[in-house]
């Protein structure tokens, strides 16, 4: 198993500030939009170099998508950034019509996304925002694993042309990614080769599926962990490469079971390879109040429970 | 151009509202007529248009000249008419409405890369915080064309359009106008009826904006004034809002005035009675 160690802890939200930090500085055409929620997105370093290119909606995340929709013509690249929940579900319809169908260049931008957002409870942490934003023609879904990810995420977004749904989160995590790697959007991350078991992990799972190989080496089981960041468009090639080898593949978003990572890589598998797969992911249930280690150990989604869905799914071979 | 030549274009429009409709035999009639004379006077006499040798040149991102949105996505037949009759497309494209294939959908979208179209609408309440961005986006670059948008009475009752209307006034986007086509009709009858709007001028001089009103919006006169009126007024640190008090239906003496029409596509009978109530100026499609 490759050694993944870190020397620091961070939330991927502060990545997402520290990219738009460096997007004002690099890219004059990239405007920033937030509903009263400036400091939970880290816009701070943005804001102040970039006053004028920063727009405060208030408590409107409607009209902030429309404004965003809007801003597209006349060249400009606006990010959207509020809660997940507030992000997408709140605002489906305007996405739809006034981004997705019309095909605008907007990137909306979720914090606090999962349950480990934590303490604030099922109306703040939505499950079901992957789900929502992938079933639009057109759109680009991204969850980045780390600081460092989130933060190049952020940066490749913006030369990139059309909608993108960026998903990041509130919690401190391990920073274990290269702080100067390139984002590719599409294409997944090979975090460790391994033989026996395909776990395909997004977002903070990355951080627990790594935990997880490393539960398994010590049991002799040889784990293949790969990052995908982009769920849509989802890198079929690197997922049935690695089935070939492994011949059984467990799932692991922080994301309701249904609809999310785990419903992508299955319709991937149903048309071309049918192997087994285990989900690891919230079981079509509402989240409640707790820390975000408690939680993910409730819900099912820690190392853990991604070492129980491997040994599952090997053993369905 | 003259009030006069305004109104042939009008009469023109209007035929090409009542054509459309019955050649698919659906779409909304109504509010199209009600818009007849705003989107003539706009596209023919206010708006400052990109043009090349003399014809209107389509540019997505619009820069440097004015730029219109229909919020109310469905009284589309009287876009696609003016659009057409512009310039913008073949005004042969105009049977196409509605059926497969074609361009012109039951509501606008840039999907099908309609020539004048820059963003879908039809679910209602979005149109104004889309305009609110394309002039906010003229501001960041320096860029002095005006952004006009229409909106419906009856979708004054979306609260995203109130979201909308809190914005605009204290980001001072003040190269805006914004328009309610104030018809008092909706779908399901009069507007007092199905969910008192009641005094809207009153709403959004409270927001913060300057209300001026059009009160005979189906005189071409009128209009005009009223909208040099409204230019009069920009860049005063205010948006303006206009409420375009129309008749929906107007120019066909049997859809005038009632939300029956709102949705109604006329049958043949009622096609030949509709045209011999208006001029064929410029030819039909």
């Amino acid at each position: 198993m490759k050694k993944y160690t870190f020397t620091e802890k961070k939330d991927t939200r502060s990545g997402f500030g520290a990219g738009m930090h460096v997007l004002g500085q690099q890219n004059p055409n990239v405007v920033a939009l937030c509903a009263d929620l400036v400091g939970s997105l880290k816009l701070e370093p943005f804001i102040k170099e970039n006053p004028e290119r920063f727009i405060q909606c208030g408590i409107s995340e409607a009209n902030m998508i429309g404004v965003s929709a809007g801003l597209t013509i006349g060249g400009k690249i606006p990010f959207a950034t509020t809660f997940a929940n507030f992000a997408t579900g709140r605002v489906y319809d305007q996405i739809r019509q006034s981004v997705a169908y019309s095909n605008k260049n907007v990137k909306i931008c979720a914090s606090h996304a999962g349950l480990t957002l934590g303490e604030d409870g099922a109306t703040h942490q939505i499950l079901e925002d992957i789900g929502m934003m992938k079933m639009l023609p057109g759109m680009t879904v991204i969850n980045p694993c780390d600081y460092n990810q989130t933060k190049a995420a952020t940066i490749a977004i913006a030369d990139y042309e059309g909608p993108v749904y960026l998903r990041f989160g509130r919690p401190v995590i391990p920073i274990f990614t290269d702080p100067d790697q390139k984002f590719e959007i599409g294409k997944a991350w090979m975090v460790n080769e391994g033989t026996d078991v395909s776990i395909f992990a997004t977002g903070h799972m990355v951080w627990e599926a790594i935990q997880a190989g490393e539960i398994l080496e010590a049991e002799g089981i040889n784990a293949e962990i790969i990052n995908i960041h982009t769920i849509k468009p989802l890198d079929e090639e690197a997922i049935l490469k690695s089935v070939e080898k492994t011949g059984c593949v467990v799932t692991a978003e922080e994301h309701n079971r249904i609809g999310g990572l785990g419903d992508s890589v299955a319709q991937v598998l149903v048309k071309n390879k049918l192997v087994p797969q285990e989900y690891v992911a919230v079981n079509d249930s509402f989240g409640e109040s707790g820390t975000p280690a408690q939680l993910l150990e409730k819900y099912g989604l820690d190392a853990k429970h991604i070492v129980e869905a491997a040994k599952r799914a090997i053993a369905r071979k | 151009m003259e009030i006069e030549q305004l109104e042939k274009v009008a009469s023109q429009v209007r035929r090409d509202i009542v054509r459309m409709v019955h050649g698919c035999q659906s779409g909304h009639p109504g509010g199209s007529l009600g818009c007849t004379e705003l989107l003539v006077a706009l596209y023919f006499e206010r708006m400052k248009l990109k043009e090349n040798d003399g014809k209107v040149v389509f540019d997505m991102n619009g820069k440097d000249e004015d730029l219109f949105f229909l919020s109310n996505g469905h009284i589309s037949p009287v876009w696609y008419s003016v659009l057409a009759r512009k310039g913008y497309f073949p005004v042969s494209e105009l049977a196409t409405f509605r059926k497969l294939d074609s361009r012109l959908q039951g509501h606008p979208t840039t999907h099908e890369h309609l020539e004048g179209i820059r963003i879908a609408s039809g679910s209602l309440g979005q149109g104004l915080s889309v305009a609110l961005g394309a002039a906010t986006a003229k501001k960041l670059n320096n860029d002095k064309g005006t952004v006009y948008v229409l909106m419906g009475d009856g979708e004054q009752q979306e609260g995203q359009v109130w979201e909308a209307a809190t914005f605009a006034p204290h980001h001072q986007v003040d190269n805006l106008v914004a328009f309610i086509d104030l018809n008092g009709q909706q779908i399901d009858g009069p507007t007092v009826k199905v969910m008192n709007n009641r005094d809207l001028g009153a709403k959004y001089e409270a927001f913060g904006w300057e209300v001026i009103n059009i009160e005979e919006g189906n005189d071409m006169a009128a209009v005009v004034k009223g909208l040099y009126e409204a230019k009069g007024r920009l860049g005063h640190g205010r948006p303006i809002m206009v409420l375009l008090h129309t008749g929906m239906g107007y120019g066909v003496d049997f859809m005038m005035g009632s939300h029956k029409w709102h949705g109604v596509a006329p049958n043949d009978e009622q096609l030949a009675a509709a045209l011999a109530q208006l001029d064929e100026t410029l030819g039909d499609y």
